[in-house]
């Protein structure tokens, strides 16, 4: 089941290098949308490998006569093997933003195309529809707001049988859902979420996928906390995602990162988290957490940090809820194996996607905040070593982590024993030598922390030249008072 | 970074809380200038700490956009038939013949041949075409169902349906699975029907299950092949169905009892 996203990604025929700066060109221009709250994307279903085979040809642009005679032959051809090729005419066409533009202003035009998906011939509607794929994957407004007029009929596939065709639909309608805000208050009375919760019980997993990155763009419009994410609460699309994450042989990575997605839209936009926390969220995230961990150890390569981001993030947003502060009762997170997880995922982020490791550590802030179990758990399984080997990585990680430590060390003298004497000392005299103001902020937090419940680390610390480092800092503002407290600590100890 | 060996049996094992050492604070702990306090943070959905994570998220989404590929491979199978009664269509490809078979057997009005893209659709239909009750019954009370799905308003007539639908679910006054049993093909006002009509013009000859068209015209006598499905179907007793493709009429027979 971990065994990799099947079949989609291929290998393009390119120089490493060339995709490599392609890759971060367009990583640089994602950051900047997401900045200026811009963030979308969409997804182009197309059979290359099958075209490249039958036809061979390079799609061509077409001119407006081209393209009335394509709609003419479709409509009325004589053959339905010659209609259905004026239509694979017109969809190789119709890849070229060009003839796009040409089509949509095309009298008529897509008319003609909705009324082919609504044909009863069943592979002239699959060629109409592949055709409005393709304009609902431009990248102008106006072409991918032209297909408009087929939304009512998209929906209400859904509720056919035919598992490519409903794939297609539900891609195709994922691509429209971001491209405004109009759109998708016509897709909203048009019922889409009772369709959707009515497809999601399908059993192909293909058909899964794509609903889960059309709810996926749903979820993601600025307005969807006020006007999409209570009708989507209110349907049972929420147990059936959660079913869909359950760790088991029926889980499949694909699916899942979709529908992980699609919980984090839902929780971090806090409408109504305490129903999610009802149908047993935090164990089945847990649950899942587990299960990537596991998978990680034996799969190369699978994908699964586009699991794990999700993941982690619904349940350290759930944990804050209050139903989780009150403690207590079934639906909490108390297993030990979490922290475990964790650390093998954080070994995994270090290798793979260091750029994780933050999301990682929140985790471990929210997990060990209010709970001495895992507290506890943190020093039996001795994980504290390992945490401290993460500080070099970056401020940010250093912060989180120096946090966490502080975690364990407020719980009072009992934990602390367990810090001092260790490697912990030696690590925090590099980060208080740091130059960044939080690294050295949090590394006097947790030294204070350690001074009170284990006053002969102070000894150790007078050794290790430790006033001197101290000193380094007793001229910044944000410092110097943390700073002078803890000399006079040290020196009248 | 080393993890412990034991760590991956601890994730394998069986689920368990360690027992918390005993938590003893002093006043001292945080007070200032000192502020720890140890505490969950949430962060909302725009925060600049899910940036990294989203850029890979919308990379994941995109890549796949300029890789998809490699379609699961389609064996060509040798030409075959549909199977279905009247019905004449060559494939050569399990997945063209599936979707054909979905799209124009699966959910079949089994009193005038016409096929509906869902079973709430064609339960509608064999409900305000072909079950007498519902003409009587429509006079009394509101007996035209919403066509979307997860709707559960009634109206009058077919006329303020469609206001509804066109209203409040903003879909098309002309939507195709919803004619007006009185409508000639050539009557209707919209001209997309015409272009319809026009573009399905020549189909009546190729398939006695003339699919999802609601015109009458195309309610009119059918070819050939179809009477010769007629003359296996009188044999059979209009209440057996055979498999989920087959055309279907009422619901059940309990449901016409509580109509009467």
């Amino acid at each position: 089941m971990w065994s990799g996203r099947q079949g989609r990604l291929r290998p393009v025929g390119c120089v490493v290098e060339e995709l490599r700066c392609r890759r971060r060109e367009r990583e640089a221009a994602l950051r900047k949308a997401r900045r200026e709250q811009q963030l979308v994307s969409k997804r182009l279903l197309r059979d290359d490998v099958l075209e490249e085979v039958e036809g061979g040809c390079v799609a061509k642009i077409l001119g407006e006569a081209e393209i009335q005679q394509f709609l003419r032959l479709a409509q009325r051809g004589t053959e339905e093997k010659e209609r259905e090729r004026a239509l694979v005419s017109l969809r190789r066409g119709l890849q070229h933003p060009e003839t796009q533009q040409t089509f949509i202003w095309l009298e008529g035009s897509i008319r003609t195309l909705v009324g082919l998906l609504t044909s009863s011939q069943a592979l002239l509607q699959l060629e109409a529809a592949r055709c409005l794929h393709e304009l609902s994957h431009s990248e102008q407004s106006a072409v991918a707001e032209a297909c408009l007029p087929a939304t009512s009929y998209l929906l209400t596939y859904l509720s056919g049988h035919s598992s490519d065709f409903i794939e297609l639909c539900l891609y195709t309608l994922g691509n429209l859902i971001v491209e405004s805000e109009a759109v998708r208050r016509q897709l909203l009375p048009q019922g889409i979420v009772p369709a959707l919760a009515a497809c999601i019980q399908s059993p192909h997993l293909t058909v899964l996928e794509a609903l889960g990155y059309a709810l996926s763009q749903l979820l993601q419009a600025k307005e969807a906390p006020e006007m999409i994410i209570p009708s989507v609460l209110g349907s049972t699309l929420p147990q059936h995602i959660l079913r869909l994450l359950q760790p088991g042989p029926k889980l499949n990575l694909g699916v899942a990162v979709e529908f992980a997605w699609c919980l984090h839209y839902i929780i971090c936009s806090q409408v109504n988290n305490a129903l999610l926390i009802y149908h047993g969220g935090l164990s089945t995230l847990g649950l899942l957490l587990l299960d990537v961990a596991g998978a990680v150890q034996r799969t190369e390569d699978a994908g699964l940090e586009l699991l794990a981001c999700p993941v982690l993030r619904c349940l350290s947003n759930l944990l804050t809820e209050a139903a989780v502060e009150v403690g207590g009762g079934p639906n909490q997170l108390e297993d030990e194996r979490v922290v475990a997880a964790l650390f093998i995922l954080l070994q995994f982020f270090l290798q793979k996607q260091p750029s994780l490791l933050p999301e990682g550590l929140w985790l471990l802030n929210n997990l060990t905040a209010n709970s001495s179990s895992f507290c506890t758990s943190l020093l039996s399984m001795d994980l504290i070593e390992p945490l401290l080997q993460l500080l070099p990585v970056s401020n940010v990680v250093s912060v989180l982590v120096l946090t966490v430590l502080c975690n364990v060390a407020e719980k009072g003298p009992a934990y602390c024993q367990h810090l001092w004497p260790g490697p912990l000392l030696p690590c925090l005299m590099g980060t208080l030598a740091s130059s960044d103001t939080e690294v050295v902020g949090q590394s006097l937090e947790l030294l204070q922390l350690l001074f009170l419940y284990r006053p002969e680390a102070v000894e150790a610390f007078l050794q290790q030249s430790g006033l001197q480092v101290l000193e380094q800092h007793q001229e910044e503002a944000q410092l110097q008072d943390r700073v002078r407290a803890l000399q006079k600590t040290a020196l009248h100890r | 970074m080393q993890l412990p060996p034991a760590l991956r049996s601890r994730l394998v094992g069986a689920p368990g809380a360690a027992e918390p050492l005993p938590v003893q604070r002093d006043p001292a702990a945080g007070a200032p200038p000192f502020h720890f306090a140890a505490r969950r943070v949430r962060f909302p959905r725009d925060h600049e700490f899910f940036e990294d994570g989203d850029v890979q998220r919308h990379l994941y989404l995109q890549d796949v956009l300029t890789q998809v590929t490699e379609a699961p491979e389609r064996p060509r199978v040798p030409e075959f038939t549909c199977q279905g009664a009247g019905c004449c269509q060559v494939f050569d490809t399990l997945e063209d013949y599936e979707h054909h078979y979905h799209t124009l057997h699966r959910n079949v009005c089994s009193f005038c041949r016409r096929a509906f893209p869902s079973v709430h659709l064609l339960d509608t239909h064999i409900l305000e075409w072909h079950d007498s009750l519902f003409q009587i019954l429509s006079e009394r009370q509101d007996m035209y169902q919403c066509l979307v799905e997860g709707c559960t308003e009634k109206f009058k007539t077919g006329k303020d349906r469609k206001d509804h639908l066109v209203r409040r679910h903003l879909y098309p006054a002309d939507f195709r699975f919803d004619k007006p049993k009185k409508s000639r093909g050539s009557a209707t006002p919209v001209a997309t029907v015409q272009v319809l009509a026009e573009a399905l013009g020549d189909d009546g000859e190729q398939s006695g299950g003339d699919a999802m068209e609601v015109c009458s015209e195309h309610a009119a006598p059918l070819p050939e092949r179809v009477g010769e499905r007629r003359t296996y179907s009188h044999r059979i007793p209009s209440t057996i169905c055979f498999g989920q493709g087959a055309s279907r009429g009422f619901k059940s027979t309990k449901k016409r009892k509580e109509h009467r």
